[in-house]
């Protein structure tokens, strides 16, 4: 799947300190941050960002309740209804001995899907390549990326992050989203690649 | 420095040196972008022979059955089931440190945790090898897995401890490896953004899955790593109880016993944690990783040690007590004699656990040996060679002599080829973990990065700098204030 071709303006920062006022002012100023990429997790940034908190772990709660359900319902099914093993004359509904499997599957369900879930809303998987604005975003750079829209006016916004304490400032013109490919290829644009 | 989590100043830096965070990025992932020394060749091939050996012990008893192990008429279970749940509760370790840990917000985890969670998968690997090749006929172990078949279809015992066991363990293991690798992917993008080779920077990009850094992305790892931490603190508590019930809820004297759930998943904690400083006090040795592997997390696993021991002993002096004091003769008996009469068959092995479990732990509480590296390495073996034994004599002293006194068995001891398979599994174990340390991020690159600014130690300096500073100002100005 390929995003539309747009034209960011690109600040690097080397502290993080720097880059929460930068982010907050840029916001005042009133252009839109595309993303902000970060070598390890920053507490706060997706609130100065204005994100909003993800759901993910309401997706965890829905697989986990799936998955409870799924053990408890096979289970009695099979050992009421399919085949009702007499075991020692004891109840077949025997509850407190599902207990264990009813709980694993539980956390397995919840686990699995939560993970797929999480991979599935960030695009992860092998083969999948990504516009990477900068290489030092996973090692000691917070990259700040704005889209520049008709009445954006670069110069000023180069200069205005060069201003909010930018180490590094460089217009890019990339593809949003992502597409199937590998690293260790030049990366071409989706719509170069197709001839249009 | 109101966005940073507050961190006292007593406390000692969990990341020594003069460190920024290229610096950690270039301490951590270039060990695996460098030739591997002539050690890690030697300690590789030794590991790969080990697994070969075991892979020929395994295929004896599938060729020519269970009798190439020396089982007998009453000791049905031996070593390869108290190898499982010694592998098993090595395993332990590695979620503790991961997700306990971090639900209670311990920084030091970040310096082991990656290390400790591999071991836990490998660990639960080497362990589930025992319960599937015991089963003698192994191309029919999917008869464990309960399915729609043609014998009926004839369902597997949904009541039975063994089976819990088959999902308890399967689970662990495959949220322990989602956990483990979740956490990897934005290591694995830093190792693909820095690789030169094309071999390098195709196989990484794979592995990293295309991983940017987004601050949404980050968002939603957070939220996943602590999601998966909240269901792996009750899942490892599950899984060691499970196990436990293998034993605890038969009728076999020495096992029926309602202690072992708590009993198997402290001993299990503290055998991992042995096996964590076995690994890492080499790992921080051969490549250099004194800084994010410091004395302090050495201690702090140390004092983890004492306590879980000391827990281990507590349960072995209550279930002697209980023995005694419930009147059951069998019971007492399989206590009496079996175990604490040193002069019994296997009374060397009771002691020998009493001695490795119970009393050499106590030697940490004294902090100079928890900061000793030599102590704690030979402790660790110690520790790691108890509890072994601790299930050793759980499970065959408890079967060697069973209520009928005419089928009490010869003493037993293993072949060449049930050591084989132990010593295969140590092969497994280690070529895994040899592979893992040249081709993985030993160490939470990310996760340290962020803790760098609280618990550093030249940003620690600073502050404690500032914090007099401000003391002095603040004294200047009360005192300016009073007159």
């Amino acid at each position: 799947m390929a995003g539309g071709i747009k034209k960011f303006v690109v600040g690097s920062f080397d502290d993080e300190a720097v880059l929460f006022p930068a982010v907050k002012n840029v916001r005042k100023a009133g252009y839109k941050i595309h993303d902000v990429y970060t070598p390890f997790p920053i507490h706060g940034l997706d609130h100065a960002m204005g994100l909003r908190e993800t759901s993910l772990h309401t997706a965890g709660f829905i697989f986990a309740a799936t998955g409870t359900t799924t053990a408890l319902s096979c289970i009695s099914w099979i050992f009421t209804k399919d085949w009702p093993l007499n075991i020692g004359g004891k109840p077949n509904f025997a509850l407190p001995a599902w207990i264990p499997i009813t709980f694993e599957l539980t956390v397995l369900f919840s686990a699995v899907g939560m993970v797929l879930t999480f991979c599935y809303l960030c695009q992860l998987s092998p083969f999948i390549k990504k516009h990477h604005f900068h290489a030092r975003a996973t090692d000691d750079l917070f990259v700040m990326a704005i889209e520049c829209t008709d009445k954006t006016n670069d110069a000023e916004l180069q200069s205005f992050l060069e201003k909010a304490g930018a180490k590094e400032v460089n217009i890019q013109v990339a593809e949003t989203g992502w597409w199937i490919g590998r690293y260790d290829k030049e990366q071409k644009l989706y719509r170069e690649e197709k001839g249009y | 420095m109101s966005l940073l989590r507050y961190e006292s100043q007593i406390r000692e830096p969990l990341i020594g040196g003069e460190k920024d965070y290229h610096q950690i990025t270039e301490d951590i992932i270039s060990p695996i972008e460098m030739k591997p020394s002539r050690l890690w060749y030697i300690g590789f091939f030794i590991s790969l022979g080990l697994l070969l050996f075991g892979a020929y012990s395994v295929y004896r008893e599938v060729t020519y059955g269970i009798g190439q192990w020396n089982l007998n008429k009453t000791i049905g279970w031996g070593w390869d089931i108290t190898n499982f749940v010694w592998w098993v509760g090595i395993g332990h370790a590695g979620t503790l440190i991961s997700a306990i840990l971090l639900l209670f917000r311990q920084g030091w985890r970040t310096g082991v945790n990656r290390a400790a969670e591999a071991m836990t998968i490998f660990a639960v690997m080497c362990a589930g090898q025992f319960p599937i090749w015991h089963m003698g006929r192994v191309w029919m172990a999917f008869f464990v897995l309960p399915y729609p078949n043609s014998r009926g279809p004839l369902w597997v015992n949904f009541n039975s401890p063994l089976l819990w066991d088959v999902f308890a363990i399967s689970t662990y293991f495959t949220v322990s490896l989602l956990f483990w690798y979740s956490g990897l992917i934005p290591d694995l993008a830093t190792v693909r953004d820095r690789a030169k080779t094309k071999l390098r920077k195709l196989l990484y990009g794979v592995a990293s899955f295309g991983w940017t850094g987004s601050t949404k992305h980050w968002q939603r790892h957070e939220s996943l790593s602590l999601v998966l931490a909240g269901l792996s603190t009750p899942l490892v508590l599950s899984v060691h109880t499970i196990v436990s019930f293998d034993f605890a809820t038969s009728v076999i004297p020495g096992w029926h016993t309602t202690i072992f759930p708590p009993y198997f998943v402290a001993g299990a904690v503290f055998s991992g944690f042995a096996m964590v400083q076995t690994l890492l006090i080499v790992v921080r040795k051969v490549m250099g990783l004194q800084d994010y592997i410091t004395l302090g997390h050495i201690e702090a696993m140390n004092k983890i040690i004492v306590l879980t021991g000391s827990i281990v002993g507590c349960a072995y002096l209550t279930e002697l007590f209980i023995a005694w004091y419930g009147q059951n003769p069998y019971e007492w008996y399989a206590f009496s004699q079996n175990r604490a009469n040193l002069f019994s068959p296997y009374g060397w092995s009771y002691w020998l656990m009493m001695f490795c479990n119970v009393v050499s732990p106590q030697l940490f509480w004294s902090s100079k040996l928890r900061r000793n590296i030599t102590v704690t390495f030979f402790m660790s073996i110690i520790v790691n060679i108890g509890m072994w034994y601790e299930r050793f004599v759980i499970i065959v002293t408890s079967i060697y002599r069973d209520f009928l006194p005419s089928s009490w068995s010869t003493y037993y001891s293993p072949t060449i080829w049930e050591i084989g398979f132990y010593l295969g599994t140590f092969g497994l174990f280690f070529t895994c973990f040899f592979l893992f340390a040249k081709y993985f991020p030993v160490v939470a690159v990310a996760e340290v990065k962020s803790i760098l600014k609280t618990t550093g130690e030249n940003y620690k300096a600073k502050m404690t700098e500032m914090d007099k500073m401000d003391a002095e100002k603040f004294y200047i100005e009360e005192v300016e204030h009073a007159h």
